[in-house]
Order: C-alpha cells, then sequence, then structure tokens
C-alpha cells in the first residue's frame, strides 16, 4: 500500500517490525467458527519457533510466521485435528486483491453520494420549488457528476471495449442510461427544470457496483484458492553436481543433469535410472497405484512416486518435453469447446440491450412527433432507459452465483468457473475416475484371515522389508505389535524370510511361496494365508450413485484398473456402469462422445483423466490432484467430500432456477414501469422506487439460495 | 430558509466524514476478513495482544 501522507512515510510500518521468519500460508478448509480460531492461534502460540499465526476465516486461511519448515507446520495443523493445504508463497505475491479494493471503493463513494443526494431530493420531490430546488439540484449536481465518473468507471470501459468490436453487452445500456440521466440532469438543473435524475444515475451505479463487487469477491477467492494450491507440487528438485547436492528449481534443471529422488518424492523430470533398481507408483498414467518396478537403465517419466530408497536419474527430458506436460498439453484443444457455451447473463444481455434501445428511442421519435418538444422526448427516453431496470437484470445473475459460490465454499468446493454451475445443472451423466476419486491411492489389505499372533508376524516381516508392498503392509498394521524375528533374509523380487520363535516363516509373493494367485503371502510353517490388496473406499463413495440416480442422474465408472478389479468394485459401490482398462485417451473420447449426445459430468483426479476432464461438459476435481488436473477442472473439492456431490448438483439447479427468476421478476417490473415512463409520467420518485424496489427483491430472491 | 444554510453543509459533511471512515477501513483491511472478525469477539483470550496482532495485519 503507497502511504498517503507524511507521517505514514516516517513512522515504520508494523509489518516492519515484526518480519521476523518467512511467512507461509496455508489453506485450511474446515475452518468454521470462533472455536477454529481460537485452537489455531492458541495452539502455535504453543509451538516453539513460530513468531505469529492469524486466522482467516473468510479465506479459510492461516498465516504463520515462523522459522520451522513447512512440514512441520502442517504437521502441527494435522495434530489438532486439521487438513490443509500448503499454499504457493510465489503466486500468493501475485495475486493481491487489487481489483476487489478498487471496485469497493468506488461502491462506497456511489453509496454515500447516493445518499446525500438522496436526502436533497427527498426535499425536493416534498414540494421544493423555484430557487430552492435550482439550488438542490445545483447541489446533487455537484456530488453526482464526479462521483459518477469515479464511480462508474468500470461500466465505461467494459461497454467501450464491447463497442469497439461492434458487440453489445449489458453494461452499454447501463453507461448510457447513466451518461444520459447525469447529462441532462446537469441540464435540467442549469435550466431550471423540475425533474432532475441525479439519485437515478447514483443508485444505478450503486446498485450494479453491488453485483461487480460481490461477483468478483466469491469467483476470485475461489479461483485464487484453487491457483494457489500449485504448491502441491514440487518445484524444487535436488541435483547432484560431483559430489556435492544441491536444491534448485526445477525449470533450472538441464538435459543430462543427474537428479536425486529421495523415497516418497514425485520424479520432477523423464530420465534414466542410474544407480539401482526402484519401485515407483506410476498412478499419474494408469490410474493405479500398484508399485512398478524398474531396472538401471529404464526410462521413468515425471509424475512418478518412489516408493522406495532414495535413487539417481539421468534428465533426458524436461519442462514441456516431459511425458506429463505432453498429456497435459491435451486439455488445451479441449478446452476451446467449452469457451461457445453461452451463460444466461450473456442471453440474457443479447435481448435486453437492442431491446430496451430500440424502446428508448422510439418513445423518443414518438414523442417528438406528437409535440415537438425535443427536451421532453429526451427526458421520457432517459425515464426508460433508467427505469427498465438494467440493475435488476444486472443483479439478477451475480447475486444467486455469488450466494450459490459462498455456500459451496463453505461446503469444500471451489468454484473455479462463472458459468459451472449453469453447466452443472443441466447435466444426466457422471463419470467417476475408480483409483484415487472413489478409491484411497495406495493399499489395504484383507486381514481377515489372520489371527493376532500372525498380524504380528506379518509386521514384523515387513518392517524388515523394503519392498513398497511390505512398507505398505507395516503401515497398514499400525496398531499391532510387532513379533521379534530372527535370521531374517530378504530375497530380491520375492519376499522375505525369517525365524520366530524357531518357527520357519516367510513373506512374499504366492508364487514362490508354492500358492495360487498374485496376492501378497504370509506363511507360518506350513500355513499359507494370502493377503489380498483390496480398495480402500473414501468416504461417501458407496451411496453416491443410488444419490445422484434419485436425483435423475446416471453415474458410471471408468477406469485404467483390469477388468476384475473394475468390475468388483463397481458391484460394491453400486454403479450399474463401468468401463476399465481405460487409457488416458479411452476415457476422453468416451467423455466427449457422452457429452456430444447431452450434457455430462466428469470427475477424476490423475493425469490420465486430465483430457476427459476438459472434454466433460463440468469436470469436478480433487484438492490433491496435480496442477494440470486441476487447472482442467471446473470445481476443486477439498476434503473427502464425494458425499456432497448431490448437493452441490441440487445447489447448481437451485442456483439457475432463482437466476431465471430473478429475470422474472425483474421483467415483471418493466411490464409495469415500462408503460409509464413511455407514456412520459415517470418521475424521478418512481424511477427511484422502481429500481430500489426491484433490486432489493432481486438480491433477497438471490439469498434462497442458501436455504 | 436561512437555516439551509446551515443544514446543507453539516449534512454535506457529515456525509463526507462518513466516506473518509469507510475508506480507511478498506485501507485498514478491515474487510479482509469479516467471518473471522466477527467469531473473535467470542473468543477468551483475545486481551490486548489480539489487538496487536490486528494491527500488525493491517500493513501485511
Amino acid at each position: 500500500m503507497t502511504a498517503a501522507c507524511p507521517a505514514c512515510v516516517a513512522a515504520p510500518t508494523v509489518s516492519e517490525i515484526a518480519a521476523t521468519g518467512p511467512t507461509v500460508q496455508f489453506s485450511v478448509p474446515s475452518i468454521r467458527c470462533a472455536a477454529c480460531i481460537g485452537t489455531i492461534e492458541r495452539h502455535f502460540e504453543s509451538v516453539r519457533g513460530v513468531v505469529q499465526a492469524r486466522v482467516n476465516a473468510t479465506q479459510k486461511r492461516v498465516t504463520v510466521h515462523s522459522s520451522l519448515p513447512e512440514n512441520e507446520l502442517l504437521a502441527e495443523l494435522r495434530s489438532i485435528g486439521y487438513e490443509a493445504y500448503l499454499l504457493d508463497q510465489k503466486s500468493l505475491a501475485k495475486s493481491n486483491d487489487r481489483k476487489s479494493q478498487d471496485l469497493l471503493l468506488r461502491m462506497g463513494v456511489a453509496g454515500f453520494a447516493m445518499m446525500n443526494v438522496m436526502l436533497l431530493s427527498v426535499a425536493v420531490w416534498s414540494g421544493a420549488t423555484d430557487a430552492t430546488r435550482d439550488l438542490f439540484h445545483l447541489i446533487s449536481a455537484a456530488i453526482a457528476l464526479p462521483a459518477v465518473v469515479f464511480s462508474a468507471k468500470p461500466f465505461f470501459e467494459s461497454a467501450t471495449k464491447a463497442l469497439r468490436v461492434w458487440r453489445l453487452n449489458m453494461d452499454v445500456p447501463i453507461s448510457l442510461a447513466i451518461v444520459l440521466a447525469a447529462g441532462m440532469s446537469l441540464y435540467e438543473a442549469l435550466h431550471g427544470g423540475e425533474h432532475a435524475y441525479f439519485d437515478a444515475a447514483l443508485s444505478l451505479t450503486f446498485f450494479l457496483l453491488i453485483g461487480r463487487f460481490l461477483e468478483h469477491r466469491t469467483r476470485s477467492a475461489a479461483r485464487s484458492a484453487a491457483s494457489e494450491l500449485a504448491a502441491l507440487e514440487i518445484h524444487t528438485a535436488q541435483r547432484k553436481v560431483g559430489t556435492r547436492i544441491e536444491t534448485v528449481d526445477v525449470k533450472e534443471l538441464r538435459i543430462g543433469d543427474t537428479v536425486i529422488v529421495k523415497s516418497g518424492m514425485r520424479i520432477p523430470v523423464d530420465g534414466v535410472l542410474r544407480n539401482h533398481a526402484c519401485f515407483t507408483d506410476r498412478s499419474f498414467l494408469t490410474g493405479e497405484s500398484e508399485p512398478v518396478q524398474h531396472d538401471i537403465g529404464d526410462e521413468l517419466c515425471a509424475g512418478e512416486i518412489n516408493l522406495g530408497a532414495t535413487f539417481e536419474l539421468c534428465a533426458t527430458a524436461i519442462g514441456r518435453d516431459t511425458r506429463l506436460s505432453r498429456i497435459a498439453a491435451l486439455v488445451d484443444t479441449a478446452e476451446n469447446a467449452r469457451n461457445s457455451f453461452t451463460s444466461l447473463a450473456d442471453k440474457a444481455a443479447r435481448i435486453y440491450a437492442p431491446v430496451v434501445h430500440l424502446l428508448a428511442a422510439v418513445s423518443f421519435l414518438g414523442w417528438v412527433a406528437y409535440d415537438g418538444d425535443v427536451r421532453h422526448a429526451l427526458n421520457v427516453a432517459i425515464a426508460v432507459l433508467i427505469i427498465t431496470c438494467p440493475c435488476a437484470l444486472g443483479l439478477a445473475v451475480p447475486a444467486v452465483s455469488t450466494a450459490a459460490i459462498s455456500r459451496l465454499y463453505r461446503m469444500g468446493f471451489l468454484v473455479k468457473s462463472g458459468t459451472a454451475l449453469e453447466r452443472l445443472a443441466k447435466i444426466s451423466t457422471i463419470v467417476f475416475d475408480k483409483t484415487g476419486t472413489l478409491t484411497r491411492p495406495g493399499f489395504c489389505f484383507d486381514l481377515s484371515k489372520l489371527s493376532d499372533e500372525e498380524a504380528e508376524i506379518a509386521k514384523g516381516l515387513a518392517n524388515q522389508s523394503a519392498h513398497p508392498l511390505s512398507q505398505a503392509l507395516a503401515t497398514y498394521l499400525d496398531r499391532v505389535d510387532e513379533a521379534q524375528i530372527t535370521a531374517v533374509a530378504e530375497h530380491l523380487g520375492a519376499g522375505i524370510t525369517g525365524l520366530w520363535n524357531n518357527i520357519p516363516v516367510a513373506l512374499g509373493r504366492a508364487s514362490w511361496l508354492g500358492c495360487d494367485g498374485d496376492n501378497l503371502t504370509l506363511m507360518v510353517d506350513d500355513k499359507r494365508i494370502p493377503l489380498a490388496s483390496v480398495q480402500d473406499l473414501l468416504p461417501g463413495a458407496l451411496g453416491i450413485s443410488r444419490s445422484l440416480e434419485s436425483l435423475g442422474i446416471e453415474a458410471e465408472i471408468i477406469s485404467g484398473d483390469s477388468e476384475g478389479k473394475t468390475a468388483a468394485f463397481a458391484g460394491h459401490a453400486g454403479f450399474k456402469k463401468w468401463h476399465s482398462g481405460a487409457s488416458p485417451e479411452d476415457k476422453a473420447k468416451h467423455v466427449q462422445t457422452l457429452a456430444e449426445q447431452h450434457p455430462s459430468c466428469m470427475v477424476g483426479d490423475g493425469i490420465n483423466d486430465t483430457a476427459a476432464l476438459a472434454y466433460a461438459s463440468v469436470s469436478i476435481a480433487p484438492g490433491s490432484a496435480l496442477d494440470a488436473t486441476r487447472n482442467a477442472a471446473d470445481i476443486i473439492m477439498l476434503g473427502d467430500i464425494l458425499d456432497k456431490i448431490p448437493d452441490l448438483v441440487l445447489v447448481a439447479r437451485r442456483s439457475v432456477w432463482l437466476s431465471k427468476q430473478n429475470f422474472g421478476i425483474a421483467i415483471l417490473y418493466n411490464f409495469v414501469a415500462v408503460p409509464i415512463a413511455i407514456a412520459g409520467l415517470a418521475t424521478p420518485l418512481i424511477a427511484a422506487l422502481a429500481m430500489s424496489a426491484s433490486s432489493i427483491t432481486v438480491l433477497l430472491n438471490a439469498l434462497r439460495v442458501r436455504l | 430558509m436561512n437555516v439551509l444554510v446551515v443544514l446543507i453543509p453539516v449534512s454535506l459533511s457529515l456525509g463526507l466524514l462518513a466516506l473518509v471512515a469507510f475508506i480507511w477501513a478498506i485501507r485498514a483491511r478491515q474487510y479482509e476478513d469479516p467471518l473471522g472478525e466477527a467469531s473473535r469477539i467470542l473468543l477468551q483470550s483475545t486481551e490486548d495482544h489480539s489487538c496487536l496482532d490486528a494491527d500488525e495485519n493491517n500493513w501485511d
């Protein structure tokens, strides 16, 4: 902020004093009430190394000044029960919200000017005449003209922009009404006329700025929240130069660099495996999280997750040339298709603008022909322009979508696109990706066949092995005590053996232990127990197809997984239609065909779903998805809120219905008010009443979306 | 009617005062977190230091 007065320049700003430690921001979607604010802030007060933490409940964010690493702060938040997402400081710095402050200021100026002018107008309406009236009109002019010039600038700008390309938008009649009302009123005031519309010009500006501000505020909040989640992805990599390891920005990596990938990290660039065999999670490509084994010399893709020990990689493709980026680029072609969607507001503006201009022109010409009084005719034409309630029409959609988007924001949905709700309201099919969307990525095991003792043995063995499946099993058995295993021997690519109380035990591939199937198998003495890996359903995944069906929406699954697994899952979760073994291209094609027939929605989290997300009429992605996927989606879910998708559809349908109702209300007003205006009977008082009443009705009606 | 000579400037300056107060409130970022500020009055442990916190945040 620029300091306005010399005193401010002289005084040090508080931020200069309080600048201790870097600032980190987290998005914490579950902040709801005073208790959350208190819990989080008090908890951070007690954490050493944290200078200060401040919760912003409106944006559901926590700003922490601290010298601690981000991961520890995340863990602190998790320890008190708040799921948090780290926000990208770079994109945060870019998005300081100047525009909404600017709109708020303009709105304030218009509002205060309107109040003062209204005060003077009331005197005129209640019968002030002659010199008093002229004086009041002149004072009104002195207030209104600068206020209009300042406040209505966004409308003027948008209108000129539209006119320059020979198009009409909603702002053209609005600007025309404001300019003509102010100009004509000034003329009247200077010539001792009876009617001046200064208050109308100002209240028009004021009401419309309310709509503009609300629209901007909610939309930018959701959009920036979505884009700032960017930090989920790694932007730094570890490069090995000689024996030294340095942390560099991913963008600085060059082909031929040796990159170190630690356990659990995403591979930053495409490359060739250098030092030893490894396991990775390739789910971003295939949708499956089964570990894939790679040997030295194998090609690895950016985006895979290292499931085993740290390995080295020689970079072969960077930046835009990685397979990850190429898949993400598929999206660009698809996205143009969606831009052809015409929103309700645009449709209304297309009809409204010409009709209003025609009406005003006809009444002007009509009155000139009737009594030849150009000044009176112009007055009538302006009254028509003002009274046709552009503000009610201008507010009809933004008021509803603002209320709806902020309600969804509280539920955990970030609505990025303005027309997403309108598109969502129409859908008749919804396609889900399986892994990561309906099921938790990673592994879960069917342990029903294990006794407590056997579970302890399994954990004891699993803990000794570096294989990702064993590690997953050990984590899965976190509540179980570990049995003492001696004489442990790991057989690469097969399993692990050992002795428990002098009984031979083993954990490994079924075929290696002499069983059928491809499950992980536990052997105790000569008993062999298969530990089938099962899919862990995300909360809400089970009932979702039924609750969507009750809304008349067909739910289906499309997965890159094998036919058997997909079918079993679909049967279990109650989905009637499913498609298995789908490649990213298959998914995109399927969704595209569906979307061509009737509006359909895609829900997915992987890079392999990205193209499908872009081809769908409307798309939803979880907040844990990668950047490219989230960019392609219209709506982001924060947290496990699958079960709220039916509510999301309901809110969307309701908001479209309420928007249409609002148009109805605005049109109804016009049916009454326009004949009065054309007949030349409209006074500034009637105009003020009609405008305020219709705007307020529309605003109140919009709030019903929260019910 | 002479009273108008006093009343009009009075009403105008009051309006102007309110406008200045509003602009100050925007500059001081009081509209950053309406929900949070509303809930904070319910918190127990908001002695003087939360006032300070609020000040610090004004100029972030």
